[in-house]
């Protein structure tokens, strides 16, 4: 495509895609912003009034996911009925993140979700009230979702945080720095009285006939079993870096790598957010406005917001490490347990292979329709493979879109 | 919104997704897995591909990320 | 032998690891060297296809005896092999492909080879998804889809050959020398490193021709048979140039795998958007709703193509000892059994099933000559 119809485009409207839109369109630019969902907002925005204050000046597109990067500058995109390309001169990937799941015991049945998962279900009408929910996993997410479900009239069994008391107090007391952090955790908490969190606690299986009907859970010594409708589980999240691998960007041990104005390797080509390492709301979106400026060419505007970037950075850094996964994590998978949920591949079966594409070639792990973006963090933790390339569909897409990707139309 | 989950009427609020209307059908199983199993949604953002329906014939469609649409035709596996 | 070694067999291949378990099976002692994983490469891409043949008189034989030693080996598969009797359906377009039907049909009855001419009426029946006003097909129903990287495994398994994880950088007929510096000495030294063979073995005259692949969802039924156009007659592609043809498989998961294409001169392993969509678009040419399925993954492998379109199967003429299989182009994972006897055979001074002469590197005149590939 030699005629870009954007100057700067956005993959992902969650707050790092909005901020780097609103700016790079206050600078002048072109611009559009793609989403998968029907709204924008991302994950931490579903269904609240925040995104508002940043659409203006641009494009939104929604339900939309990019499929295919056809040629230099051009993306293709596929909606429920429609397929299409857009060009750009400048590119930012606010691709945001997923959960990581854990394998263990049960995790496959009906109403054992995702933490942020079950969040995102109920925010889309998915009745909860009166629902006993067991909270369980790793990080902040646990207390926000805990909240948002007792707020919508769920009965909260308690929250089971796999992270040491220890590691939290030294956490809490590094929040002292940052006391827009600290008031949200007081606001949360207080908004979750009555409910234990209990640290230093995880779940080792979960049990049902059909579905869900209980959960094991173990702190220190003792094993006990929690009755519940849902058991919401996530263990912290994972950078969601396929578009930028399969664009060629260089990825680092965080997410996708980027310099001072959140450039990637490849040229034209931005990225910002959690896409690029978990560093939470405020860091997204500054990481979006510097994003939005450099691409528009307004790099003093972007430096401007360097400092505040580099506080934010450093909560991110105590984030990670006292939100750690810890190393009983790693035994919770029985050598049946299933791992990959797309092909049902047990994970003796994944143990016996010698790296990622043994296991994909001779037992499917990972080849079935989420490829690998539930197994892929698993086996990550699990095993310490990282899965290689990325091509296209970038998600599963209907033949007749790759059929025309790239094409003159 | 009125829509036909498994053959049965289910009213579902404006704005709610295909996966919300499973619910309140009653039904937990959106899908068998490939060795059989029940399955129901994990992710609820589109990734995880376990709360996959028929939707009006159409297989394979992931009901957290389409919203109801009035008279819409939803299957689950039994 | 220090190494103690009969044969030493370069690549973990579906090629290599039938040889392997060719040459255990005639009681020799065999090392295979494969850094990857078993069956990683042009095995692992293919499409699993088990197809008789008749380009030429040698390439029916070939093909024939493989697919009789799979239908042979089918009870002692394991599940995950996926065999599948679903017999393959030559496509015709119209009248002219009609007469290739009939004319395929002869061939294939004067080899033995089992095959039914279907009416118009007959091909839709059988196949409701392809598009109306096809003049009919052919089928072959002894023909067969396996998913090969697993039935790589299994050779390799069966033949309980030592494998070494590293990479082979130089070979002779005295054996095998290692990254690490080491050196496997064995009797016989046998390439079979697919489209890389010229690596090792300089020279010989097999070039990379790259193939696009594109898998989709669980669609159980959409595809019965493994389809393939003779469209091909009238597009009348060169050795040289791209190619492209209607060929979709269904596999035993219920997802339906669409090929084919050809290309030489791309060392790239990416996916070409033009390739891909010439490709695809051909597929919707036939079967029309083909456009709504879901694709899952594309990927890209290497045929290694020879000159007159067969493989090379057996000594070097420079060194005796240092033996080829290789070459086998889009026909590697039907007749890698074939190739497992023939060089088992050889090795072991043994009369095999067919003639060799048309396969042996040192035969006469690999000149190019036309095409007949939808595969």
């Amino acid at each position: 495509m030699t005629d870009p119809r954007f100057d700067v485009l956005v993959v992902g409207a969650g707050p790092a895609g909005l901020a780097a839109a609103r700016r790079a369109a206050e600078s002048g630019a072109r611009v559009a912003v793609l989403d998968d969902n029907p709204t924008p907002g991302g994950q931490i925005w579903r269904a609240r009034p925040e995104p508002a204050r940043w659409l203006s000046g641009y494009q939104v597109i929604l339900g939309a996911r990019v499929i295919a990067a056809p040629a230099a500058g051009c993306l293709t995109v596929e909606t429920l009925q429609a397929d299409f390309e857009i060009g750009y001169r400048a590119l930012i990937l606010a691709t945001g993140a997923r959960e990581r799941f854990l394998p263990f015991p049960g995790w496959t049945l009906p109403n054992v979700m995702g933490a942020g998962g079950l969040q995102a279900l109920a925010k889309s009408g998915l009745p909860i009230a009166g629902k006993r929910i067991v909270v369980a996993g790793s990080g902040p997410l646990l207390l926000a979702v805990a909240g948002y479900l007792r707020g919508h009239g769920a009965r909260v069994a308690l929250i089971a945080e796999q992270t040491e008391r220890a590691a939290l107090l030294r956490f809490g007391a590094s929040l002292a720095a940052h006391p827009g952090k600290l008031r949200q955790a007081v606001e949360l908490r207080a908004r979750l009285l009555g409910v234990p969190y209990l640290t230093g606690c995880w779940p080792v299986s979960a049990q049902g006939a059909e579905r869900l009907e209980s959960v094991t859970l173990r702190r220190g010594a003792k094993n006990w079993t929690e009755p519940c409708d849902y058991l919401a589980c996530g263990f912290g999240l994972i950078p969601n870096t396929e578009l930028a691998e399969m664009l060629g960007c260089r990825i680092g041990a965080s997410g996708v790598a980027v310099d001072d104005d959140q450039r990637t390797s490849v040229p034209a080509i931005f990225s910002a957010g959690e896409a690029t390492g978990i560093g939470g709301l405020d860091l997204a979106l500054v990481e979006g406005e510097i994003a939005g400026y450099a691409a528009a060419g307004r790099t003093r505007e972007a430096s401007s917001r360097f400092a505040l970037r580099q506080q934010h950075r450093r909560f991110a850094t105590a984030l990670e490490k006292a939100f750690a996964l810890r190393d009983e994590l790693r035994s919770l998978a029985a050598p049946e347990t299933l791992v990959c949920r797309c092909e049902d591949v047990s994970y003796a079966r994944i143990r016996a292979c010698s790296g990622w594409r043994e296991a994909k070639l001779h037992t499917r792990c990972g080849m079935g329709p989420c490829q690998g973006r539930v197994c892929g963090g698993a086996v990550e933790f699990l095993m310490g493979w990282r899965s290689e390339s990325v091509r296209p569909p970038l998600y599963p897409a209907r033949v007749e879109s790759l059929a025309r990707s790239g094409q003159d139309r | 919104m009125k829509l036909l989950v498994n053959g049965k009427p289910v009213e579902a609020p404006a704005g709610s997704m295909v996966s919300a209307a499973v619910a309140l059908a009653g039904a937990w199983l959106y899908r068998r897995s490939v060795t059989g199993e029940p399955r129901g949604p994990l992710c609820g953002m589109g990734i995880c591909f376990e709360c996959r329906v028929t939707i009006g014939g159409k297989p394979h469609q992931r009901s957290c990320q389409i919203p109801c649409a009035e008279g819409m035709e939803v299957r689950t596996d039994e | 032998m220090s190494n103690g070694f009969d044969v030493a067999i370069a690549g973990g291949g579906i090629v290599g690891a039938a040889c392997a378990a060719g040459c255990a099976a005639a009681g020799l002692k065999v090392v295979v060297v494969e850094p990857g994983p078993v069956g990683g490469g042009a095995t692992a891409a293919g499409m699993g296809h088990l197809v008789v043949m008749d380009d030429s008189p040698a390439q029916i034989a070939l093909t024939l005896l493989s697919r009789s030693l799979w239908i042979a080996m089918r009870p002692e598969l394991p599940a995950d092999v996926e065999y599948l009797p679903c017999g393959t359906i030559w496509v015709a377009a119209d009248e002219e492909e009609m007469a290739e039907v009939r004319r395929k049909q002869g061939v294939y009855q004067t080899a033995g080879v089992r095959a039914e001419v279907l009416s118009a009426a007959d091909l839709a029946s059988a196949e409701p998804h392809l598009r109306a006003g096809l003049a009919g097909g052919l089928l072959v129903p002894d023909d067969a889809v396996v998913y090969p990287p697993c039935a790589a495994r299994y050779f390799l398994a069966k033949s309980g050959a030592t494998v070494v994880r590293q990479p082979a950088i130089e070979l002779s007929g005295r054996g095998i020398k290692l990254r690490d510096g080491s050196f496997l000495a064995a009797g016989i030294t046998v390439n079979a490193t697919g489209a890389w063979a010229p690596a090792l073995t300089p020279g010989i005259e097999v070039r990379k021709r790259k193939g696009h692949l594109l898998i989709t969802d669980r669609y159980p039924g959409f595809v019965r048979a493994v389809l393939v156009e003779l469209g091909y007659l009238k597009s009348a592609h060169s050795t040289t140039a791209d190619s492209v043809a209607f060929n979709a498989q269904p596999r035993r998961t219920g997802q339906v795998l669409l090929g084919s294409s050809r290309q030489f001169g791309s060392e790239d392993r990416a996916i070409e958007p033009h390739m891909l969509r010439r490709m695809l678009q051909r597929a919707q040419e036939y079967m029309p709703e083909i456009g709504q399925l879901s694709a899952i993954r594309t990927w890209t492998g290497f045929r290694a193509a020879t000159p007159d379109k067969l493989p090379l199967i057996g000594p070097c003429p420079s060194d005796p000892r240092l033996y080829l299989a290789t070459g086998h182009e889009g026909l590697g994972i039907t007749t890698s059994l074939g190739t497992g006897q023939l060089v088992a055979d050889q090795i072991a001074g043994r009369t095999p099933p067919i003639p060799v002469d048309p396969y042996l590197p040192a035969r006469a005149g690999a000149v190019p000559h036309p095409p007949q590939e939808a595969h």
